[in-house]
């Protein structure tokens, strides 16, 4: 008869092996355990995002360029703000946000003008700027709007970084807002030195119309399309996270109907004009008389003007107007 | 018979010129395996390119078209041109480059499967890498065996359907099958993993790591990785399809080529003329079979028994691998010890051509295509009437890669049996971006008829080349209609229209009206509702896309009013019988 019993040390070995793999397993399952939680989600610090500069209280706070080609009204404009050295330094990282919001051509006006964009990040790098990124998150395909409305071309011929929305660059960002809190934002719009908002003023029927604090749409992901339901809070709550070091309105060919997509070149006006200035509340109201309208007939200014974001009477600051020919 | 060649000349006196000693012609089979690699390579390559990744070099205004022809694979598939030729009596666009392949083939045979086709390639490798049967196994299914004639009825039936207007040969024609199931599972799926990958190294906010990711889209950003992940409706069974065709190959060398491919099938009738072929001297072979271990199409390279023209992909193994220098191809080969003609019964020939007559008002019997047609089957803009559309789509899907907003997919059962994988439209997916033509560029067969912006926007007064009716307007595709139950300023007392905002025409589609309405709480709030100007919509869909009420949207699309069918009309206006 054979003896059937096994070793002492092959029992141990295999006791403990088995004892281990038992314990792994325990151990593995209490920790996943105490883990349970119901999945939510993280959100960046919340921070009023402020790019501001002192420019001083010498030069005017608002300046209007009327009756030239769009670079020689962004031109002027910057020469009477004080030159963009005033709020580009050297080694800055700049972002400019034009609306490039639809898949138009620059004569349809949906999107802002491509040569405004172009003079613009061409005086960016001449103040020094090591990058100037040139980006938005469009309402159409992005590739078509990019490239119709003429930015991405003008854009990358100065050397710009034009950057198309990407899924992964987006990241939730509590904005702390009054109805608005926590939203997937577009990380190269934020993560930069300074930022410069390039709207154009059109059309827009809920909320009449859409300057420099609606176009912050333009760095959300997400369900945008919710936002209509309370446009006006929403507007302001994003202008309250956002304050741009500068913003440059493009009133150059003005989208009087049929906004903001338009697509009737009957319905665009030519008014040859670019707003610019550091007070982003002033600058749509001022944008708003381009359709006729004043800041009180448009919710989200007053709403603007009452936080504090900016003054929605510009008559009350120093504004210059330019007139060139 | 080999000791009366002459050990001086090499010259057989029976066979005076025949049957030199040479060197086995190992260029020959290197040349094939370049080919085979330059092609599939290019296949890849035009399928890369079968999407605008925006280029900003040109002009704001130029017209967006792709930079390579893209269809071109799909354009010289003999198949293509002949099935669609059967249907429809005419030969659309490029498919006329077939007569490349289809006079080659008449000439020396199928060189197309052994030196071209990217399906054939890809079993050609999957087939050689570790197959499961080795040895006297891999030799014994490499014999030909009846069921391969399988492909020959399978053609036969599908062209029969063709003669009679329905054109299913797509489904297995290899270069649709796998533009398909490339563009519409597999490409999508490795995009998904590659995307995980390198977004959860991006995620980690690890500079090197973010790096290592940048890299990854900047390497594979302008091939595999599309601009957006792409989805699919049902892409799955398709990828499935694929895994298993390529599967197979582990089994039984290029199952597919050899017992179900149509073109395959197509080719071997084709080239039963051909003045290129085998010739083997039976006398030397000493039946060591090491051509049966390598051939592809089992084509019957042995010794003994005649050549099989027709199962011949002209691969050239067999003659590389021939220790006794029996077999050598050449041109105008003896054919009395070749087997010019496929294995082919009569009979089976003729219930497979039957059976394909029978299929169709079996098929048109059923309710979807006359009667009850599909609301939501709605088609890219400049697709023919439903029964021209059926007689020409061949659903490679070039249509559904190139979308930039993913609208198109492969229908399964939504426009019929007779429609399966044909192209339709989710507008919760995507829409159809308003002066996007590209859908209508790359179809290789005219289901989809080449538009201009101009045409499909209507801004000329004259359809150019609209085929159904020449008049002016824009390309409709269906026309958006409210629900008016689950709509937020209708039901919900809410402001939205944002539906009106994305509505691309001008004037818009959409319009509104300003109304004071009452909250459950008696206030008033001001709303604009929304309605639809049935004239003016062009079906798009981008409303449906936007609208909040995301599962089932407040507004939707089906297809009454396309532009392509004389009787799908709501407006006595807009039908073809005012």
């Amino acid at each position: 008869m054979k003896d059937e019993n096994i070793d002492r040390r092959d029992f141990l070995k295999r006791s403990v092996q088995a004892g281990t793999a038992v314990a792994a397993a325990g151990g593995l399952g209490f920790w996943l355990s105490s883990r349970s939680g119901h999945p939510g989600r993280e959100a960046s610090a919340s921070l009023v995002r402020n790019y501001s500069v002192e420019a001083g209280n010498d030069l005017p706070q608002m300046v209007v360029a009327s009756g030239g080609d769009p670079a020689a009204l962004a031109t002027a404009a910057m020469n009477a703000l004080g030159g963009m050295q005033k709020f580009v330094s050297r080694g800055d990282v700049v972002v400019l946000k034009p609306n490039i919001g639809w898949d138009r051509v620059p004569q349809q006006a949906a999107n802002t003008n491509p040569d405004l964009v172009k003079a613009i990040a061409l005086m960016c790098f001449e103040a020094g700027a090591k990058k100037v990124v040139v980006t938005d998150v469009s309402c159409n395909d992005p590739r078509r709007c990019f490239l119709r409305s003429g930015i991405a071309g003008a854009a990358e011929s100065v050397g710009a970084t034009v950057l198309l929305p990407e899924e992964r660059r987006f990241r939730d960002y509590r904005i702390n807002g009054e109805l608005l809190s926590v939203w997937p934002i577009y990380t190269p719009i934020i993560e930069t030195d300074k930022i410069i908002n390039v709207p154009i003023v059109k059309h827009h029927n809920l909320s009449r119309v859409t300057m420099g604090m609606k176009n912050w749409y333009g760095m959300l992901g997400g369900r945008r399309n919710q936002l209509h339901q309370n446009i006006e809070v929403g507007i302001t709550d994003l202008a309250t996270f956002m304050r741009p070091t500068l913003t440059i309105l493009d009133a150059y060919r003005v989208l009087t109907a049929n906004g903001p997509q338009g697509g009737n070149l009957n319905d665009v006006k030519l008014m040859k004009t670019v707003v610019a200035g550091v007070d982003p509340v002033a600058i749509d109201a001022y944008g708003a008389t381009f359709l006729g309208l004043k800041a009180e007939q448009v919710p989200y200014i007053m709403m603007g003007h009452e936080r504090g974001l900016g003054n929605r009477n510009y008559s009350e600051l120093q504004v210059k107007y330019v007139s060139i020919d | 018979m080999s000791a009366s060649t002459d050990p001086a000349t090499g010259i057989n006196p029976a066979c005076p010129g025949l049957f030199k000693p040479r060197k086995p012609r190992f260029w020959l089979r290197w040349l094939r395996r370049i080919s085979q690699v330059v092609f599939l390579g290019l296949f890849f390559f035009l399928l890369f390119q079968t999407e605008f990744r925006g280029t900003f070099t040109r002009g704001a205004t130029e017209a967006i078209r792709l930079d390579y022809p893209v269809s071109i694979f799909l354009e010289m598939d003999p198949l293509v041109a002949f099935s669609t030729a059967l249907a429809t009596h005419a030969i659309y666009g490029k498919v006329i480059w077939a007569l490349v392949i289809i006079a080659g083939t008449i000439l020396v045979g199928r060189f197309f499967c052994g030196w071209v086709c990217p399906l054939g390639t890809l079993n050609h490798f999957f087939s050689s890498y570790k197959p499961e049967r080795k040895g006297m196994k891999r030799i014994g299914s490499n014999h030909y065996k009846r069921w391969m004639s399988t492909k020959y009825y399978l053609l036969f039936a599908l062209i029969a359907m063709s003669v009679f207007t329905s054109l299913q040969t797509g489904i297995l024609d290899p270069i649709p099958f796998l533009v398909r199931s490339l563009s519409t599972s597999v490409l999508p799926a490795l995009s998904f993993g590659m995307r995980s990958a390198f977004d959860f190294l991006y995620g980690t906010n690890i500079g090197a790591l973010q790096w290592a990711a940048d890299a990854g889209y900047g390497v594979f950003g302008s091939n595999i990785l599309s601009f957006k992940p792409q989805y699919y409706h049902f892409g799955f069974l398709i990828g499935v399809l694929f895994v298993g065709v390529t599967v197979l190959n582990r089994f039984i060398t290029r199952f597919w080529c050899r017992g179900v491919c149509p073109l395959g099938a197509l080719m071997g009738l084709l080239s039963r003329f051909s003045i290129y072929g085998m010739e083997k001297d039976h006398s030397k072979c000493d039946d060591c079979n090491r051509c049966l271990l390598h051939c592809q199409g089992a084509c019957d390279p042995q010794g003994k028994v005649p050549w099989r023209q027709a199962e011949c992909h002209l691969c050239f193994n067999c003659e590389v691998a021939c220790p006794e220098d029996v077999i050598r191809f050449k041109f105008f080969p003896r054919t009395e010890a070749i087997n010019v003609l496929p294995d082919l019964r009569r009979r089976r020939a003729f219930e497979s051509v039957a059976a394909g007559v029978v299929l169709l008002p079996v098929v048109r019997a059923s309710t979807g295509l006359a009667k009850d047609y599909n609301a939501g089957v709605i088609r890219p803009p400049g697709s023919l009437e439903e029964p021209e559309f059926l007689a020409r789509c061949i659903r490679c899907g070039e249509c559904m890669k190139v979308c930039p907003t993913n609208a198109i997919h492969p229908a399964l059962l939504e426009s019929g049996i007779e429609g399966l994988w044909t192209p339709m439209l989710k507008m919760r997916v995507g829409y159809c971006e308003y002066s996007c033509v590209l859908c209508s560029q790359v179809c290789p067969t005219g289901a989809i008829w080449k538009l201009t912006e101009a045409e499909k926007l209507g801004t000329v007064e004259e359809g150019g080349k609209v085929p159904a009716k020449k008049k002016s307007g824009p390309v409709k595709i269906g026309t958006a209609f409210y629900d008016q139950g689950r709509c937020l300023p209708w039901a919900m007392a809410t402001p939205c229209i944002v539906c009106e905002e994305f509505c691309p025409t001008s004037p818009k589609a959409i319009w509104v009206q300003a109304e004071n309405v009452p909250r459950r709480d008696g206030s008033m709030v001001a709303v604009q509702r929304p309605r639809v100007d049935v004239d003016r919509c062009v079906g798009c869909g981008i409303c449906e896309n936007v609208c909040p009420v995301q599962d089932r949207p407040a507004v939707y699309v089906t297809n009454i009013g396309e532009t392509r069918s004389r009787s799908n009309q709501i407006r006595l206006e807009s039908g073809a019988y005012r």
